[in-house]
């Protein structure tokens, strides 16, 4: 019987081909719309760390006081970064399973080769404790030991590419690296670790960026060296004193901080530990109002940050509105050619067919509309993804796929939506009397 | 033309009459809303600059060492002075960063040092004596700096200019007397700063919509940023010339010394590419926005055009039966058009609570601006036209059933 039903669906779409190829061609630009857009806003809206991420979290603490809403914005959150009094003081503590403050840097390598200019590059100054926290893949070696870190020890660790480009990509462990004329023993070589967004830091790098992540290198190093913080700076005043030092002493915030804390009952004591630091800072004198503090975790600190753009969010609201506007109007093209049949569906009903069998026939041709339509969205959404880098930046549209999962996806969204819009055009069907037809003819 | 008996057929397609009202109340929704995206975006890729932006280019120049502040000032003055050489230069700058740059430096700005809610906040440019006469600022009152003024600043040295040049959206918003000059402001400083000079237009260093109420608000100061891993040169090159002297430029500086790292992404750029990168976003977005709108149109129109198609069909017996008691060719023809406008009417009397609600939700969620009524007007104007034009053609076709129609059955 289905294969009859298919017989009978296919002329009937033959019949009328212009009208046939208008409803397919909305579905499929409309399918097509949307699923280039949510191959977009799965990408940027992904979790980079799935198996941890409910058990990262991010402190933050006020220590601007009035003097941090200047801006005149109406939330009372602290600064999303910390200064360096505070970041070395959670450290120093050490309450968390893990902790790390982290502050983005941009030395310059020198290669052994003479004859090569410096190669500039990117990455993180970071506590030993940062890479087993974020699962950091290691493809030679490993981190270095929370020794090294209080020794400041000349040591790195490299991520795959700028490995590959130093030592065509082999074992380098125990190797040195030339990095900002001063000499550092390479420990571990990620395997092209790059995770979407860079979590651990988005205040940085916002999530997305072209930047790398070449280097990691200690950060109780990074500063007795002073190199530098290639990431923001935000202060509330200008520091007091002069250079780097004068800018450890001052409240501007450009550390990033991030801990593993392993179940809520560890986030709780994590929480009033931070307000119970904040009241001592208040008692020391050093803050002057009650502690307002906040511990997210990292789903909720993508959010706060505004990591998803809000442009890709408007893009996908916007496209799922056409794909709406297309059933709708599918939906009023396959009721006029439904109902066209009255005669045909009157015949059918007076020789005995159910009304179950008036369904199963419509739905089967709106279902052969949806999946053609489906299978042309899916070349139309291919080509959208390819040509995404046309319209949108190149660090979020270089992150677009067409995995088996979309692929899929797009048809069933396709069958299913267009099976929706034909369901009252179908009911309308359904509902013909025999008689008047029969009578009418 | 009667409206009553249209009214009275309408109400035997129910249905389809809703889903046609429907998909152009939607329509209008997102048509007008995507407009009013566009044309942000657009005003929002002609801002000026205020700098000669055919004959500029930027160098962001990396130094392969950390230098001190000593060293990187002496190797800034080697390189000015290389760059100065080069054929088709005609100036050069050191600076920390130009308009639309990559980087933002900004500061709120107070009257009084103890104020506690800024006035404004301004974009924070330092550079030296030919700062102004590089970029092609135009000044409009008072000086430019002088070179005894200008004062070298390695990494998070803490220096309190004392002078500085403003854009004159800054001025009219710290003195809307307009007699800024020689008045003075505080920078997140503790002592005040003096308005030596006033620029026409200078844009600040972000094109990011936080910004958007300080659009143009920019302040230079003389200082020359002698950072330990490099700096930017802004080069205005002679008329014409620009394309020699990129070329040449980088080779100066390489021969003159080689310790040094020159992206080759984006380490030399024209000021158009400058411009360019900095608004692909906004018109990636535009784009799409008019993608959207354009196939929206598109299939809204052809739905109109296929559903009438169905009626008409439907309905050649009618026609047939009053083409056979008088009615002209005319007379069908207006039927349809008339039938077509009244449901778009209702399309788009709801179509515009629509569109207002999608504005209001993202205004509420993305902080876009409210929807002035002339997009909702255009949107309406548009719609109806689309309509009338759609259903044209089937009622041209409905017009020519010939009476005879009458006597065939259905």
């Amino acid at each position: 019987m289905l294969g009859y039903y298919v017989d009978l669906a296919v002329r009937s779409l033959k019949r009328s081909p212009g009208l046939t190829a208008l409803m397919i061609l909305a579905i499929a630009f409309g399918v097509a719309a949307s699923m280039t857009s949510y191959s977009v806003f799965r990408a940027v809206s992904g979790d980079p760390i799935p198996w941890k991420s409910a058990h990262l979290y991010v402190p933050q603490i006020d220590m601007w006081g009035q003097k941090g809403h200047r801006d005149g914005s109406s939330n009372n959150d602290p600064p999303d970064a910390m200064d360096y009094l505070d970041a070395i003081a959670l450290m120093r503590d050490h309450r968390a399973k893990y902790q790390s403050a982290m502050y983005a840097i941009s030395p310059s390598i020198v290669p052994p080769d003479a004859s090569k200019h410096p190669i500039n590059v990117g990455g993180h100054a970071v506590y030993s404790e940062f890479f087993p926290m974020t699962d950091a893949p290691f493809k030679y070696g490993s981190g270095w030991s929370s020794a090294e870190d209080t020794q400041r020890a000349a040591v790195v660790v490299l991520n795959g590419e700028i490995n590959q480009k130093l030592f065509g990509g082999g074992n380098s462990v125990g190797k040195t690296v030339n990095i900002d004329g001063k000499d550092y023993r390479v420990v571990g070589v990620l395997d092209n670790w790059s995770p979407k967004p860079v979590f651990f830091d988005v205040v940085n790098t916002g999530g997305f960026t072209t930047g790398h992540e070449d280097v990691f290198i200690p950060f109780l190093r990074a500063i007795d060296i002073g190199m530098p913080n290639n990431g923001n700076t935000n202060c509330s005043e200008i520091p007091k004193s002069s250079g780097f030092v004068g800018l450890q002493q001052s409240t501007c915030v450009w550390i990033s901080f991030m801990v593993e804390l392993d179940d809520k009952a560890a986030a709780a004591a994590y929480r009033e530990y931070l307000d119970g630091y904040a009241r001592d800072q208040k008692q020391a004198g050093r803050f002057s109002w009650a502690p307002n503090n906040r511990l997210r975790d990292l789903h909720e600190w993508l959010d706060s940050e505004h990591v998803v753009p809000s442009d890709t969010q408007i893009s996908l609201v916007v496209a799922l509105g056409l794909l709406v506007v297309c059933l709708v109007n599918t939906a009023g093209l396959l009721l006029a050619k439904f109902l066209r049949r009255s005669s045909e569906i009157g015949v059918r009903r007076a020789l005995g067919a159910p009304r179950m069998a008036i369904y199963t026939q419509f739905l089967i041709e709106a279902a052969i509309v949806g999946l053609t339509g489906g299978v042309l969205g899916l070349l139309l959404t291919w080509i959208g993804i390819h040509s995404v880098s046309w319209v949108l930046p190149k660090e979020i549209a270089s992150l677009a796929r067409l995995d088996i999962g979309l692929l899929l996806l797009t048809l069933l969204v396709a069958v299913v939506a267009t099976m929706l819009a034909g369901l009252y055009p179908t009911f309308r069907a359904s509902r013909v009397q025999p008689a008047l037809q029969l009578k009418s003819n | 033309m009667q409206i009553q008996p249209i009214l009275a057929a309408l109400r035997r397609h129910k249905a389809g009459t809703i889903l046609i009202a429907l998909q152009i109340a939607l329509t209008l929704a997102i048509v007008c809303n995507a407009l009013f995206i566009i044309n942000q975006r657009l005003s929002h890729l002609s801002e000026q600059s205020g700098v000669d932006e055919p004959n500029l280019f930027v160098i962001r120049n990396m130094w392969g060492e950390q230098y001190s502040t000593q060293q990187a000032v002496q190797h800034i003055e080697e390189d000015v002075a290389a760059l100065r050489q080069v054929p088709g230069v005609q100036d050069v700058s050191a600076v920390n960063n130009y308009p639309f740059g990559p980087s933002t430096w900004d500061n709120f700005i107070t009257m009084k040092p103890d104020q506690l809610s800024p006035t404004t906040d301004a974009s924070f440019y330092t550079g030296d004596e030919n700062f102004v006469r590089t970029l092609g600022l135009k000044l409009i009152a008072g000086r430019d700096f002088r070179a005894d003024e200008i004062q070298d600043k390695g990494l998070r040295d803490s220096i309190v200019p004392a002078v500085a040049i403003i854009s004159k959206a800054m001025a009219d918003k710290l003195y809307p007397n307009g007699d800024a000059l020689g008045k003075t402001f505080y920078a997140m400083t503790s002592s005040p700063i003096t308005i030596v000079g006033i620029v026409d237009v200078l844009h600040r260093q972000d094109v990011s919509s936080w910004s958007a109420s300080y659009l143009g608000e920019s302040m230079i100061t003389p200082i020359r940023i002698a950072m330990p891993w490099g700096l930017t040169y802004v080069v205005r090159a002679k008329p014409g010339q620009l394309e020699e002297a990129m070329h040449a430029a980088p080779k100066a500086l390489f021969a003159e010394n080689r310790m040094r790292m020159i992206d080759p992404k984006d380490g030399l750029l024209s000021f158009a590419e400058v411009r360019h990168r900095a608004f692909e976003k906004d018109r990636g977005m535009a784009i799409l926005m008019g993608i959207i709108c354009v196939v929206l149109l598109a299939i809204t129109g052809a739905g109109i055009v296929g559903l009438t198609s169905f009626w008409v069909g439907q309905r050649r017996r009618q026609i047939g039966v009053r083409r056979a008691l008088g009615a002209t060719h005319r007379d069908i023809l207006h039927y349809f058009m008339t039938e077509n406008l009244l449901i778009s009417l209702g399309g788009v009397a709801i179509g515009v609570l629509l569109t207002f609600g999608l504005n209001l939700w993202l205004v509420t969620r993305f902080t876009l601006n409210l929807l002035p009524v002339t997009y909702v007007l255009a949107g309406i104007v548009i719609l109806l036209l689309l309509g009338q034009g759609a259903v044209l053609a089937p009622a041209l076709r409905a017009s020519r059933v010939p009476p005879i129609e009458a006597t065939r059955p259905a």
